[in-house]
């Protein structure tokens, strides 16, 4: 056995705490260190050159690299070893810079840290084996979470490539929070025209499944080969006969709010979101409709001409296998209930950018006449609040959104279109127009529509018999500002779905702290996940606008495709094995497992029968768990047997 | 098992610790801590294994023979586990050694179990931190005619 351990400087990332001299001097005398190297990026093209030069050289046929988290490079380093013909799992990474180096000043103390688990390294290698690398077939269909703009061109582009997808969106109709957009910066395109397009070739494109009104609510499985259970809500109406006649919504004698007019319109218990939704079919809201247990009332099925209707419709529950998976499920605004500051809730005409979208949409309650939640009448004086409940820390949202500069520009430009004497008066704290035409698309509002900036914040709003009075300073003149508005709106920013929460969940997703799905890596990675297999697109993972948001749909989609482009894959090798000799047939290990990979069966050994465990290897995933379960070291697991890890413990403990 | 030795900041001021890691959450969360450049004491030694369900009580034992100061295993929270249900039976397993362990004199402070998300890196270094500063105030643990005070 004839070991190389190999120091990475990482620039001054890790030789700036750690000396590395004095690691390689206390390695030297380890046994089976054949030669230890430092050199500055170990990572780099001469740093990998450098480990396969020295393979020749000395022979060496197991590999120490002390560098970052295996999570970084440990495939990189794999490689090397792969590309001089040895087995990918003779190599043993320390990682000592994140739990090192970036988490220690003390120069000493650190060196002797890294020594340590460089020591440990060596000593557990000599415990390591060749691992053979297995190789699963793939299911070469794709599943995508969320049929907003994200999911659709998420869809749209794997489908496109030849692959067949399952959309799965949780709501009655695809589109998401674009469908409820009026038009759209920079270039005001309606946004119902550039959408609905999309949403009409996802209902026709042979190679796309749409599975409105349903969820996901199981993932089993792994990459190439995902196990999940789809629930399929009942719509109560038969999406195939359904005419869109329209006969059913006058006589439902229920009236509730319009979620998708954020609740400034009423709707029926039947009835469709907007006319352009797909799947293009009216749907029965089963907690208001009277005709769903206990069966009450049954007006739109007697007026029904195509029979489309039917109460008895039971959720269904579905399971498919899929080779990847999207998560495109999106954002909320901000609730703007948390901004009573702003006087939401208690004053009447205080609404939110959204609902202002509904409220200039042509298609919306008021048929694009703006008019005021309070009286309905037209308002002459509006004030828009950038930042409502966003880069305030210390009592809302931490971030900027990115989007309500922009949104709120557009509102003020679109309102003034309607009404060139009216006001339009924006209040924010840094103007933020970080995108193509952007900064021009402001310079535009500014300069030649009249809409009216200023730098500050607003500290009170206080409703003024029919106008609401609006207290702020100019940051700009060191002026307090006061004027009367008829209406004000507030640029809440976005949040993950609540959609988006629950199926990090149900994926084991990693989530920052306000709940967006985390990136594999945050430059390099942007729509991969920690679990590989499971992409992102959208502002799932983040607050982003419609190009950022379809760019990253296509990334995802091109990243899913390439796995369902393969035939195998090669899955981990660190799974579990059965000593037959030592196995005493107890069936601990058995109980233990968490996905049914290990049963007893019955061996003939010298004509005497008996039973032994015996692990499927294509289902272990490789926790371990059955190994610690045994009593009698029978069960192992490879790459982390009880040999290599109690070197690493004996070296370690000593201290 | 007799315990006269008074706690004190300085019976112990260089306590070895291992650490056990999980590949998914807290091996994640410990990494962030790095990226974060939270700063934690270089007492504890890593080990990491795919879940905290591989690790053998054994191992634990193992690591006060060989004359650590400490053990600390973290995985996920409960029902972050990335093979579903690992960390339950963690939880069991080490709640019984704990118990053990205690009979044979090992003070509880010595060993403990806990959960750390992928974005719960401060929790990693404040909980290395603690557990650090409360082994510099009992004496070094060794066994086998290398001295220690508890067995
Ligand atoms: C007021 C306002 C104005 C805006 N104006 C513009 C503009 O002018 N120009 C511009 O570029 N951008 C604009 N944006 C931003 C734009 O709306 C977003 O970039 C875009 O809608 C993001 O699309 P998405 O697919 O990521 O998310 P969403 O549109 O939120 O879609 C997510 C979809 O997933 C579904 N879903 C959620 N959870 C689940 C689940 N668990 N299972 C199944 N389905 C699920 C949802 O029902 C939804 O259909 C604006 C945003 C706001 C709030
Ligand atoms: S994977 Fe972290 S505890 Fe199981």
């Amino acid at each position: 056995m004839k070991v190389g351990v190999y120091l990475c400087e990482c620039g001054s990332n890790i030789a700036g705490t750690v000396d590395l001299e004095k690691v390689a001097e206390s390695v030297k005398d380890l046994p089976n260190v054949e030669v230890s190297r430092i050199y500055k990026y170990k990572c780099s093209e001469p740093g990998q050159e450098l480990i396969k030069e020295d393979i020749d050289e000395f022979n060496l046929d197991r590999i120490v690299v002390a560098a970052c988290s295996p999570r970084m490079h440990e495939p990189t380093f794999r490689t090397v070893l792969e590309d001089k013909g040895l087995n990918p799992y003779l190599l043993e990474m320390v990682n000592i810079r994140e739990q090192c180096s970036w988490v220690h000043k003390d120069v000493e103390k650190g060196t002797e840290k890294a020594a340590a688990l460089v020591k440990g390294a060596v000593l557990k290698s000599a415990a390591i084996k060749p691992l053979g690398r297995k190789k699963v077939g793939v299911t070469s269909k794709a599943l995508v979470i969320g049929g907003g703009i994200a999911g659709i061109q998420a869809a749209l582009d794997i489908a496109n490539t030849g692959y067949e997808v399952v959309l799965v969106e949780k709501d009655s109709t695809i589109g998401g929070k674009m469908a409820q957009l009026d038009k759209t910066f920079p270039t005001l395109d309606c946004s119902a025209c550039i959408l609905s397009p999309k949403m009409v070739e996802v209902s026709r494109h042979p190679n796309i499944t749409l599975l409105a009104n349903s969820e996901v609510t199981e993932v089993d499985g792994f990459i190439g080969n995902f196990k999940v259970k789809i629930r399929r809500n009942p719509r109560y109406v038969i999406e195939d006969k359904c005419t869109l006649c329209d006969d059913c919504v006058p006589v439902c004698p229920v009236i509730v709010h319009h979620e998708f007019n954020e609740k400034l319109a009423p709707r029926r218990a039947i009835y469709i979101s907007y006319p352009q939704a797909i799947p293009a079919s009216y749907i029965i809201d089963p907690k208001t409709c009277l005709g769903i247990e206990p069966l009450v009332c049954s007006k739109c099925k007697d007026v029904c001409e195509p029979e489309a209707i039917d109460f008895d419709m039971q959720p269904e529950i579905m399971e498919e296998e899929f080779g990847a998976i999207v998560v495109a499920t999106g954002f909320d605004t901000y609730p703007i209930e948390n901004l009573g500051e702003y006087g939401y809730g208690s004053i009447h005409d205080v609404v939110s950018g959204l609902e202002f979208e509904r409220l200039i949409s042509a298609g919306g309650p008021t048929e694009g006449v703006i008019r005021r939640p309070s009286d309905g009448k037209v308002p002459k004086t509006i004030v828009f609040i950038h930042c409502a409940g966003s880069r305030d820390p210390a009592k809302h949202l931490p971030h900027c959104s990115r989007i309500c500069c922009m949104y709120s520009t557009k509102h003020a430009l679109m309102f003034k279109q309607l009404d060139p004497d009216a006001l339009a008066i924006n209040f924010y704290i840094d103007i933020r127009t970080g995108g193509k035409d952007y900064e021009e698309f402001y310079q535009r509002a500014a300069e030649e529509e009249n809409v009216m900036f200023i730098r500050g914040k607003v500290s009170e709003l206080i409703q003024d018999v029919d106008k609401i009075l609006v207290r702020g300073v100019n940051t700009l003149t060191a002026e307090s500002v006061e004027l009367h508005a008829d209406l004000v709106v507030l640029a809440t920013g976005m949040v993950p779905s609540e959609g988006t929460k629950e199926i990090s969940k149900i994926l084991k997703l990693s989530t920052d702290i306000i709940g967006f799905v985390r990136e594999a890596h945050p430059k390099l990675k942007p729509v991969e996940t920690a679990i590989t297999g499971v992409f992102v697109a959208g502002t799932a993972s983040g607050p982003r606008d419609i190009p950022d948001t379809v760019s990253q749909a296509g990334r995802a989609a091109v990243k899913a495709c390439n796995i369902l482009a393969q035939k195998e894959l090669e899955v981990e090798a660190t799974i579990a094995q059965v000593d037959e000799l030592l196995c005493r047939g107890c069936g601990f290990c058995v109980e233990s497992c968490p996905y049914g990979a290990i049963e007893l069966k019955a061996i003939d050994r010298y004509g005497h029968s008996y039973e032994i465990a015996s692990v499927n290897e294509a289902v272990c995933k490789g926790c371990g768990s059955c190994a610690a379960a045994c009593l009698n070291g029978a069960i192992n697991h490879l790459g982390y047997t009880d040999s290599q890890i109690l070197n690493l413990i004996q070296a370690l403990s000593e201290g | 098992m007799s315990k006269t030795t008074q706690e004190t900041e300085s019976q112990n001021p260089n306590p070895n610790i291992i650490l056990f890691l999980c590949r998914w959450c807290s091996g994640k969360g410990a990494d962030l801590a790095g990226t974060s450049r939270l700063q934690y004491p270089p007492n504890v030694l890593p080990i990491m294994v795919n879940c905290s369900s591989r690790i053998d009580p054994q191992h634990v034992v193992e690591a006060f023979l060989e004359g650590a100061d400490g053990v600390l295993i973290t995985g996920c929270n409960f029902g972050d586990c990335h093979y579903k249900t690992g960390n339950y039976k963690t939880f069991r397993r080490m709640s019984i050694l704990s118990k053990l362990l205690k009979q044979v004199g090992v003070s509880p402070k010595r060993f403990r179990l806990t959960w750390i998300s992928a974005t719960e890196a401060a929790k990693f270094a404040k909980t290395v931190t603690a557990m650090v500063d409360e082994l510099k105030k009992l004496p070094p643990y060794k066994i086998n005619g290398k001295g220690g005070e508890e067995l």
